[in-house]
C-alpha cells in the first residue's frame, strides 16, 4: 500500500450519477479534519477583536470552514485570544476538557503565548501553555487578521500530516 | 471669581483639615488633608452643599502611610474638590461613604481589594477583582509574589 497518501483522490472509473475512487484513511480523515475546523471562541482581550474581525466578511474565515461555535460540545478548536488571568484559568482548563477529541488549540497573541507585556505581573499566567497543550502560537500584538488565517492555515498542515496509526490524539480504529 | 464659601468653612466646622499648598496641586482642584475620623461628617457636609457625585476614590501606598483619595464634583455648579486622607499602614480602617455615595461600593471594594484598607461601614467588603482565595494584597509596596503553577 502505501499509494495516493499526500495527493487529492482522483476519479479511476466513471459510473452513471459518480464515480470510483481509491485514497487512504488517513487522508480522508485528516482532509475533513482539516477542513471544517469549528473554534471556540476565547475572546480575553483586545486580540479578541481581531478573532472577531478574522471571523466576519471582510476576512471570511468560513472560506476555510472554521465556523464559530458557542459551545465547546461541537468545537473542534480553540482560540485562546488575549491575556490569561489567574482567575480565568481553571474555566479555560475547564472548556478545554469539556472539548470532544479529536482537540487543537491556537494561542493567539503575546499575552496568550507568553504573558506577554504583563509577563511580571501578579494576577497574568505566563503563557497558556501553563494550563492547555498549544499547537500553533500566533505571535503579534494584537496579531493581525492575516496572521491568525496563517495560523490556521499552519494548523490545517499540522492536521494533514497526521495519521491514525500511532495517533496518541484519536485512536478511532483500535 | 470669589472664592466659594466651603473652602473657608470647612476648615472652621472640621478642626485639622488643611488646604493642600497650592504649589503642590497640579490639576487645579482644590484640595483638602482630612483627618481620619472626620472623613464621613466632612464628605456628608459637602454632600449637603452640592458636592453630590463621587468621581473617583482610590487608595495609595506610601510606604509608611496609606493615602485614600476622594475626587467629589457637584452636577449643579460644576465644581470640583479633593479629599485626601493618611490612614496607619499597620491598622488601615476608615469610615465607609457608600452610604452617602452608592457608587463608591465597588471603589472601596477594589482598595481593599488591591491594598487592603478595610472600610468600617461598607454593606458587602469582599475581594472584587482578585480570586477570593487570594493571599496578600498586590498593589502594597512590601508584597511579594509567591511563585504559584502558572509562573
Amino acid at each position: 500500500m502505501g499509494i495516493l497518501l499526500d495527493e487529492a483522490p482522483y476519479i479511476l472509473e466513471k459510473m452513471p450519477g459518480g464515480g470510483i475512487i481509491i485514497t487512504s484513511a488517513d487522508w480522508l480523515i485528516n482532509w475533513s479534519r482539516a477542513n471544517s475546523l469549528w473554534p471556540l471562541t476565547f475572546g480575553l482581550a483586545c486580540c479578541a477583536f481581531e478573532m472577531i474581525s478574522t471571523n466576519m466578511s471582510k476576512y471570511d474565515l468560513d472560506r476555510f470552514g472554521v465556523f464559530p461555535r458557542p459551545t465547546p460540545r461541537q468545537a473542534d478548536l480553540i482560540f485562546v485570544a488575549g491575556t490569561l488571568t489567574k482567575k480565568i484559568a481553571p474555566k479555560l482548563k475547564k472548556l478545554y476538557d469539556q472539548m470532544g477529541e479529536p482537540k487543537y488549540v491556537i494561542s493567539m497573541g503575546s499575552c496568550s503565548n507568553t504573558g506577554g507585556p504583563f509577563y511580571d505581573s501578579y494576577s497574568v499566567v505566563k503563557g497558556v501553555d501553563k494550563v492547555i497543550p498549544v499547537d500553533v502560537y500566533v505571535a503579534g500584538c494584537p496579531p493581525r487578521p492575516e496572521n491568525l488565517i496563517e495560523g490556521i492555515l499552519k494548523l490545517q498542515e499540522k492536521i494533514k500530516k497526521d495519521t491514525i496509526k500511532n495517533n496518541d490524539r484519536a485512536q478511532i480504529f483500535k | 471669581m470669589t472664592e466659594p464659601r466651603y473652602l473657608n468653612d470647612i476648615k472652621g466646622k472640621f478642626p485639622g483639615t488643611e488646604a493642600v499648598l497650592p504649589e503642590k496641586i497640579k490639576d487645579g482642584i482644590p484640595a483638602f488633608d482630612c483627618p481620619p475620623s472626620l472623613i464621613l461628617d466632612i464628605v456628608k457636609y459637602l454632600k449637603a452643599e452640592g458636592f453630590n457625585y463621587l468621581m473617583n476614590l482610590c487608595a495609595t501606598d506610601y510606604k509608611d502611610t496609606f493615602e485614600v483619595i476622594y475626587h467629589l464634583s457637584a452636577l449643579e455648579s460644576k465644581a470640583k474638590i479633593t479629599l485626601k486622607v493618611k490612614i496607619n499602614r499597620e491598622k488601615p480602617e476608615l469610615a465607609s461613604i457608600t452610604p452617602l455615595h452608592p457608587g463608591a461600593n465597588w471603589q472601596e471594594r477594589e482598595a481593599f481589594d488591591l491594598l487592603g484598607v478595610v472600610f468600617t461601614g461598607h454593606p458587602n467588603l469582599t475581594r472584587i477583582l482578585l480570586s477570593c482565595d487570594w493571599e496578600g494584597y498586590p498593589l502594597r509596596k512590601d508584597y511579594s509574589r509567591k511563585p504559584d503553577q502558572y509562573d
